[in-house]
């Protein structure tokens, strides 16, 4: 670990960063080709295990961060480095494994609508597996296995043979938390994962989410507009705005000055008289079910 | 208190002068072209008996007194088909990829999309004529006309179904690491599969009709033996070689419905 920091060794795919830190972005930069300043030399840290959530109105570049760190879009310049791998500059063959690394869950869960649930899940091991294994859908009994196990964890083994198309809402998320939590990642990049659920779902995956987090000691990013649900649930709080970090700090550090800062002149006021409630809501009932027994 | 305000759908053309030069000019153009049409109302009276008399001449259907040449042609358009189907659609496979814009890098789609542009060209009974010339009478000049057509068909509505696909689905399984050819089979495939299998169907029909066409031009199949039974006035043999065409054409077009609903 700390041979990567001596400077002889830093000439390959070696990043400066002590391994505490899990992903780091430094001077991040994404102009689109029309010309639209996606991100403006970002500057993050995430610690290793950290639950950090992104906020910032649409078209803040919540998107298109995360999309930069798996190199689903390409940055323009920058650096960003995973856990001593710098991924900016990688090839192909080397982004496909750095890419294992990485899972990610999306707003409209973007399961293959016409596969079945289990070969939702399976295919976050295609990293793993052969061409062939994978097309005749032949998946080592290991892989199997952990399908199984992580589908329980989430309420759906039952499931597994069902089309992802005939899922609620809700169910689809699970699966693709399975999906991503499959490849065995060291890093989760979560992009609007509540977006099109109602508010009790929102809830319920936002806590699935965190908790699977803290059970394997992940890091995530995750991109939220939902102020409250971000509040709730992450442990530190970004604010983008206009591509550029705008407030990085605690959950209870976001005062109406700082929503104002994010997202433009609103009445910040009662939005955080009602986080304060539902937290209250929160912890009110997890003693009870606690107290339950549950 | 407001004045009332009028609504009205916005026009689909805004400049009013090209809307009305555009209605007029269409208009004087469809009457013209209509006047021009010469229509001979003799002819066309004298013709109506004519219809008559040779639809009648279809009737009773025989089916037995050329049964052999009948069958013989009508397997052969059917194995003509089954092949030029298979040969077309594999071949359009690769060439609906590489004419997909969203998969293929651009010199790659523009060149492909020419493949496509060129085999769409020409109508499959030009292609035979070719295929004649080249490889002499017989079904082998048909298969290779009826594939051409196929490619041109088939890769098009390929690359155009890849490129209407969910750009999401196929982005999170890249997400996971998976190689290209893992991609494809886990993201693109599921999604054009069903229309796909439709399309087989439809142009396994289309590849039927032609090949009774092209038995005109010496490509072999059904068209040859219906050619002959017109040119010899057995009217009631052609009237039975297209009962069986018919019957073919419905009973691949009912099947078609049942499997498209099957696959979905």
């Amino acid at each position: 670990m700390f041979a990567a920091c001596l400077p002889t060794r830093i000439i390959t795919n070696h990043c400066f960063f002590a391994s505490l830190t899990m992903l780091s972005l430094d001077k991040l930069t994404k102009q689109y080709k029309t010309g639209d300043l996606a991100l403006n030399d970002i500057y993050l840290e995430i610690p290793d295990g950290q639950v950090m959530a992104l906020i910032g109105p649409s078209g803040a570049g919540k998107s298109t961060l995360i999309r930069c760190v798996n190199r689903l879009v390409e940055p323009t310049s920058g650096s960003i480095c995973l856990n001593e791998t710098e991924l900016s500059s990688l090839s192909q063959g080397e982004l496909r494994r750095a890419r294992r690394r990485m899972g990610m869950i999306f707003q409209e869960y973007a399961l293959v609508e016409r596969l079945s649930v289990m070969e939702n899940v399976l295919s976050g091991r295609l990293g793993y597996v052969s061409f062939w294994r994978s097309y005749f859908r032949n998946f080592p009994q290991t892989d199997v296995d952990e399908a199984y196990r992580l589908l329980a964890r989430v309420g759906l083994d039952h499931m597994a043979d069902k089309r992802a198309d005939e899922l609620s809402g809700g169910q689809r998320q699970r699966v693709g938390i399975c999906r991503a939590l499959i490849q065995n990642p060291e890093l989760l990049l979560v992009d609007e994962p509540t977006a099109s659920l109602d508010p009790k779902t929102s809830r319920q995956i936002m806590r699935l989410i965190c908790e699977l987090c803290k059970e394997r000691k992940l890091s995530a990013i995750i991109n939220i507009h939902d102020v409250f649900l971000a509040q709730m649930f992450a442990e530190r709080i970004v604010g983008l705005q206009l591509g550029e970090i705008v407030y990085d700090g605690p959950p209870d550090g976001l005062t109406p000055d700082v929503l104002t800062t994010i997202y433009g002149e609103e009445d910040w006021e009662s939005t955080i008289e009602k986080v304060k409630e539902e937290d209250f809501e929160e912890k009110r009932k997890d003693s009870t079910s606690l107290a339950s027994g549950k | 208190m407001s004045a009332i305000r009028i609504w009205k759908r916005p026009p689909f053309i805004k400049r009013a002068w090209l809307r009305w030069s555009l209605t007029i000019g269409g208009s004087l153009f469809l009457l013209v072209a209509i006047g021009t049409m010469d229509v001979n109302w003799q002819r066309v009276a004298a013709g109506v008996p004519r219809a008559e008399r040779f639809i009648s001449s279809f009737f009773p259907p025989d089916f037995a007194s050329k049964s052999s040449d009948i069958w013989e042609g009508i397997f052969e358009s059917l194995w003509m088909t089954v092949v030029s189907t298979v040969i077309g659609i594999l071949l359009s496979i690769p060439i609906g990829l590489g004419a997909a814009r969203n998969l293929a890098p651009r010199p790659i789609y523009l060149f492909f999309r020419g493949v496509l542009a060129v085999s769409r060209t020409f109508p499959e009974i030009i292609i035979a004529l070719f295929a004649v010339k080249l490889f002499g009478f017989g079904p082998f000049a048909g298969i290779i006309a009826l594939s051409i057509g196929s490619i041109g068909f088939y890769g098009k509505l390929l690359a155009e179904d890849i490129e209407d696909m969910d750009p999401v689905q196929a982005e999170a399984v890249k997400s996971t690491g998976s190689s290209w050819l893992q991609w494809l089979n886990y993201s693109v495939q599921p999604q054009v599969t069903p229309r796909m299998i439709g399309l087989a169907m439809y142009r396994f029909d289309i590849n039927f009709r032609e090949s009774a066409v092209l038995g005109i031009v010496g490509a072999g199949g059904i068209g040859a033996t219906l050619l002959t039974t017109f040119d010899r006035y057995e009217f009631s043999s052609s009237a039975s070689i297209l009962l069986i065409i018919i019957g073919i054409v419905m009973a691949v077009e009912y099947s078609s419905g049942y499997i498209r609903k099957w696959v979905q």
